[in-house]
């Protein structure tokens, strides 16, 4: 864990900023970028970093018992105010050698299947499900593809659509692509304050649409992907406060605030009885979109 | 269907490849094929189903025109046509959303998908057919929506819901709704699961991005064009990201086909009779009243009409928020109309 007291200085002009997005105020280009930044702080809390924190007593697991184990992406089950909780999580590193180790958080089909083992015996066992997303997408590789990556992404939305345990789901960092979206098909999709969800990253976006790499905070610009806006549009049910300063300031408040929300809202989503709770899951995403309709059709 | 080829270009009976500069322009609608430079008049292509009949190069196909095939020249019945992009983060990259749908509109589709009711070979049922010539064929807020109601559409009527894709993946320009679109089609299929009705999916090229991560994987019965570039991300993206060489052959259908991921390569004058012979082995026979349609389709319409009651409430919160230009539906229930 580290001590982000170096960064900490730059605390008050973020929360200035997040204040004023939080506001409704409309965002000009710097601070959109600054929130990329802010969720992608290489010294924010990573799902181990809020599993130790949450659930002392932890059970990692480990393969998708059909080819290998995904280090991009943690699984297990824990101890959770008196109750067992599954965790799915996009884990990230710190470090050089631990950023490589984790493929800096980009899943293959593995880690997908992994978490699908989890939902699977949180079908049996009736644990509900929480998951931390963090990705800036699943992994563009041969080998990947090869095992499935489409598929693995769908599947892992189709299988948490129909659970009939309690979800939810929260983006801790940065959400980008179907990559995220595939853990976060859950009864309840929250943000952290400073995370940012969106359909592609900032790069791949710049690289696609401006033909040019260099045009990353633009691209940001034009997405606004801020957790305001997610909530604003309906993406995001609610937004979860981060420590002054960001959650890389202090890993131990911005658990006790996810703690807060969570535990709150486990309980809330298991008082519903369980048709009512797949159906307002269905509902949630049948409804999101914006379009128009011509005059005359 | 004759194979034999139809007319072949001056170039190629010269054995010479065309100049690699600008393509020569060809007369209205002809075209050349861009493996064999084999060269077609419109009612031929049109005859062969767009395929080129020297070299079975499998040529795009706009979402009419492929309704029409796999109606056989019958007429089908739109589902959704009525429903136009929209512009919710008001997004600009090198030119504005709006004027991109603009082109796209002018150019005669009103959007990346065609969704109707049809038969195929005398088999009732519904086809999401995808546009590659709107945008690339990306999924934004009007596709996952026209690809929603279409599976309600099939429940409604208990027919099974076949979609044909051709899809750069999720359009970029509507950000994380484009994104959400995903999910959108997840949960109609789950509704389709839910009547028992099977999904047929028929991957044509290209289909990549959040398309094939999303409805494209979940077919109950999956074909492939021959050719169709099927992958999750293309390999221009994975050489950039991985400096990998990728072979020639990387997530073409016979390669897919290879490793698992589709059920067969269908030639697409062969597609309308495979499909038909297929939806005939999956046809139920009728089953005892007291536990069918009838009183499914009531339990159906009761759940329908509450969910439409729940969101209500939550219309007026939702509308306060939205972008001037765009119009949120968050109502549902519009399927059959
Ligand atoms: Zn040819």
């Amino acid at each position: 864990m580290s001590t982000p007291t170096a960064s900490s200085g730059r605390g008050g002009r973020f929360v200035r900023r997040i204040a004023g997005r939080l506001a409704g105020s409309e965002a000009v280009p710097g601070d959109t970028w600054d929130a990329v930044l802010l969720a992608r702080h290489q010294d924010r809390p990573y799902p181990l970093d809020y599993i130790a924190r949450l659930m002392p007593d932890f059970e990692e697991l480990h393969g998708d018992r059909l080819k290998g184990d995904d280090p991009a992406i943690v699984a297990g089950i824990g101890r959770y105010h008196g109750a067992p909780l599954a965790v799915i999580g996009q884990q990230k590193g710190r470090d050089a050698q631990d950023r490589a180790y984790r493929n800096f958080g980009m899943p293959s089909p593995e880690g997908y299947r992994k978490g699908m083992r989890l939902m699977d015996l949180c079908e049996r066992l009736e644990i509900p499900l929480v998951t931390l997303i963090d990705t800036p997408g699943a992994f563009p590789g041969a080998d990947a593809e090869e095992r499935g990556q489409g598929g693995a992404i769908a599947r892992s939305m189709l299988m948490m659509l129909r659970l009939r345990v309690p979800t939810v789901a929260v983006i801790i960092g940065e959400g980008s692509s179907g990559g995220a979206l595939a853990l976060g098909v859950a009864d309840r999709v929250v943000m952290l304050e400073n995370a940012t969800y969106s359909v592609i990253s900032p790069e791949g976006a710049s690289a696609i649409l401006w033909r040019d790499a260099s045009k990353a905070k633009l691209a940001a610009a034009a997405f606004k992907p801020t957790a305001a806006n997610c909530y604003r549009w309906g993406v995001a049910d609610a937004v979860v406060p981060e420590p002054e300063g960001g959650a890389h300031s202090a890993h131990d408040e911005a658990a006790r605030l996810l703690d807060g929300y969570l535990s709150r809202t486990i309980r809330e989503l298991q008082a519903l009885p369980l048709a009512e709770r797949r159906r307002q899951r269905r509902e949630r995403f049948r409804r999101l979109g914006a379009m128009r309709e011509a005059t005359s059709a | 269907m004759s194979r034999r080829p139809i007319s072949i270009s001056i170039d190629r009976l010269r054995g010479k490849r065309p100049a690699t500069g600008p393509a020569r322009r060809l007369p209205g609608d002809e075209r050349s094929c861009p493996h064999c430079q084999s060269h077609f008049r419109a009612e031929e292509m049109e005859r062969n189903c767009y395929v080129c009949a020297v070299c079975d190069h499998h040529f795009g196909m706009t979402a009419r025109q492929r309704l029409d095939h796999l109606a056989g020249g019958e007429p089908w019945e739109e589902i959704g046509g009525e429903l136009r992009a929209a512009d919710p983060l008001r997004f600009v990259d090198l030119e504005p959303y709006t004027e991109r749908v603009r082109a796209a509109e002018a150019k005669g589709a009103t959007e990346a998908m065609i969704s109707a009711y049809l038969e195929i070979e005398g088999q009732p049922c519904v086809v999401s057919a995808m546009e590659f010539g709107f945008l690339g064929g990306s999924m934004g807020s009007v596709v996952g929506e026209r690809f929603a109601r279409a599976a309600e559409f099939a429940v409604a009527r208990n027919v099974p819901l076949i979609s044909v894709t051709s899809s750069g993946g999720a359009r970029m320009q509507e950000g994380v709704l484009a994104l959400m679109q995903m999910a959108k089609t997840i949960v109609a299929l789950d509704e389709l699961a839910d009547a028992r009705l099977p999904f047929v999916m028929v991957l044509a090229h290209p289909t990549t991005g959040g398309v094939w991560a999303s409805f494209a994987s979940l077919g109950d019965v999956t074909y492939a064009e021959p050719g169709a570039l099927i992958a999750f991300s293309g390999p221009r993206v994975i050489e950039q990201t991985t400096h990998e060489k990728l072979p020639a052959n990387f997530g073409l259908a016979e390669r897919q086909f290879e490793h698992g991921h589709v059920d067969a390569v269908v030639d697409r004058r062969e597609l309308p009779a495979r499909l038909g012979r297929l939806l005939g082995i999956l046809e139920q026979p009728p089953r005892d009243e007291s536990q069918s349609l009838a009183s499914q389709l009531a339990q159906n319409g009761s759940e329908r009409a509450a969910r439409m009651a729940q969101a209500l409430p939550s219309l007026s919160r939702r509308l306060r928020g939205r972008p001037a230009d765009a119009t949120y539906h968050p109502s549902r229930g519009h399927s059959g109309s």
